[in-house]
């Protein structure tokens, strides 16, 4: 029998059916997404930007001792499978005697993630700023870090609004992943609820239309982001 | 005499597009400088405020500043030569993402670290003087190009530069906003500010300089009053020149 350790999971039993499981199933799936699921995406998020940000630069620095690591570690991460990523920090380090909680592991994967592939958005991006603009801001008077600040990543952050909403996106439905390093989010909440009462499909389509509501309601939000944005740049 | 060069050369790899030349700014004075497409007028411009770096030559200002550019100068040193002149572009180049105003302010406040209060004054003032007054809480993509490149003028002005860079300043804009611009110029001229100005605006040139340099291939084949060489130039190469454009077929 499949271990029941979870508070929220005690009314469902086996004989629920249709309906009655649907609407019994809600709130565990629920209560998934917002204790790990939507917690799991943000924090990735944000961490794997700062990171995302740090890598671009180092990758178009000049000198090679910050471009070589960056170039690895963003061919690293893009060229294995996410949730071979998983694995190796869940799984692999205790055998280093490192162990991570679930929770911090999947943090740790999904940052590294959004850090290698926000990188390049943020990379292409600064490289599609004119470099007029970089000379403007010398002319000013202003020191090479200085420009970068104030006036080629304020104008790239604009630009990649678009990719890095896309991401984002991509990101909440991959933190499904983590259901496999036993982090009780959103589709290990499914997939407990599916091992007890059998019914794979209602549970998983239900699980299904939960993601799709939440990516639904964040494309709303990336369609009000960019055309605040768009009042800025030129026509 | 604000700024003397002697012997500024500069090289893209195997391309000599500056060879050996001279020039003198003097203080409050205008100087044209004129040529074919490739003569290498822009280069020289950019080489006076450091984007671009002699390989050779020694500038020497009247405050004592002086860089020899046979060895490669430092970053300090670099950035004061940068400090030293405002640049105009030929494509305006404002920060699309900041208002007129905060184009103008950015370099005072952000580099300079001079009080806001008094910047957002100043920096009023030279919108106003450059006809924009009205115009400067919009962003540029809502401004014509020749009220951009007023914006620009002023945001040059801004750091109080010694001396003025103009590339082409007009060469982007539609005929009729050309006037507007070079009016600006003009008046700056009254106001004896020293500028360096690469222009094909012949009647323009012969107007505003003092003195007006004609380059060819790398070389400045002719240098010396507007009427002289706008008039009456002595090279074959300046007259092929002027009759070009002055009568374009
Ligand atoms: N960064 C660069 N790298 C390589 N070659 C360059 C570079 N900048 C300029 N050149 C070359 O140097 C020569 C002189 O260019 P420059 O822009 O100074 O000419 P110009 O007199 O301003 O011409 P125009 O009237 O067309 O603006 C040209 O042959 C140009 O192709
Ligand atoms: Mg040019």
């Amino acid at each position: 029998m499949f271990p029941l350790n979870n508070m929220v999971l005690f009314s469902i039993t086996g004989d629920l059916q249709g309906w009655e499981l649907f609407v019994n199933s809600l709130l565990p799936m629920f209560l998934g997404a917002i204790k790990y699921t939507i917690p799991l995406t943000l924090i990735s998020f944000t961490l794997g930007l700062v990171l995302a940000l740090l890598t671009a630069i180092m990758r178009l620095s000049k000198s090679p001792i910050l471009r070589v690591p960056a170039v690895i570690y963003v061919s690293a991460i893009r060229g294995t499978p996410l949730l071979v990523q998983l694995f190796i920090i869940f799984y692999g380090l205790p055998s280093l005697n490192i162990t991570i909680d679930p929770f911090p592991s999947a943090i740790i994967a999904f940052s590294l993630n959004v850090g290698a592939y926000a990188s390049e958005i943020i990379r292409a991006s600064i490289l599609s700023i004119s470099k007029g603009q970089w000379e403007a801001g010398y002319t000013i008077g202003m020191t090479q870090n200085t420009v970068l600040k104030r006036i080629i990543i304020p104008q790239a952050a604009r630009v990649s609004v678009p990719p890095l909403s896309n991401t984002f996106i991509s990101l909440v439905k991959d933190t499904s992943l983590a259901s496999l390093i036993l982090v009780t989010e959103l589709f290990r909440r499914a997939q407990e609820i599916a091992a007890v009462t059998y019914d794979f499909m209602l549970i998983y389509i239900e699980a299904a239309v939960l993601y799709w509501i939440i990516c639904f309601l964040l494309s709303l939000v990336q369609q009000a982001l960019e055309k605040h944005l768009e009042r800025y740049t030129a026509t | 005499m604000l700024l003397s060069i002697k012997g500024l050369a500069k090289s893209f790899g195997d391309l000599e597009v500056l060879k050996n030349i001279d020039v003198e700014i003097e203080k409050g004075k205008v100087l044209s400088i004129m040529g074919p497409s490739g003569s290498g007028k822009t280069t020289m411009l950019r080489c006076l405020n450091g984007l671009e770096q002699p390989d050779k030559g020694i500038f020497t200002f009247d405050d004592g500043l002086t860089l020899n550019f046979e060895n490669k100068i430092n970053k300090q040193e670099a950035l004061k030569l940068r400090r030293k002149a405002g640049m105009v572009f030929q494509s305006y180049n404002l920060f699309p993402h900041k208002t007129a105003l905060e184009n103008v302010t950015e370099g005072p406040i952000i580099v300079q670290k001079r009080n806001k209060n008094e910047v957002n004054q100043m920096a009023e003032g030279l919108l106003e003087k450059v006809g924009l007054k009205d115009k400067m809480h919009l962003y540029p993509h809502q401004l014509s190009g020749g009220q951009q490149q007023r914006v620009g003028i002023a945001r040059a002005l801004a750091i109080e530069p010694d001396l003025m860079l103009f590339d082409e300043p007009t060469s982007a804009l539609d005929p009729e906003l050309i006037g507007e611009v070079l009016t600006v110029i003009r008046d700056l001229a009254k106001e004896n500010w020293t500028m360096a100005i690469v222009t094909h605006e012949v009647q323009f040139a012969s107007q505003v300089s003092d003195e007006v340099i004609f380059m060819d291939d790398g070389y400045i084949v002719e240098q010396g009053p507007p009427e002289e060489i706008l008039k009456a130039p002595k090279e074959k190469r300046t007259q092929q020149f002027l009759d070009r454009i002055l009568n374009p077929s």
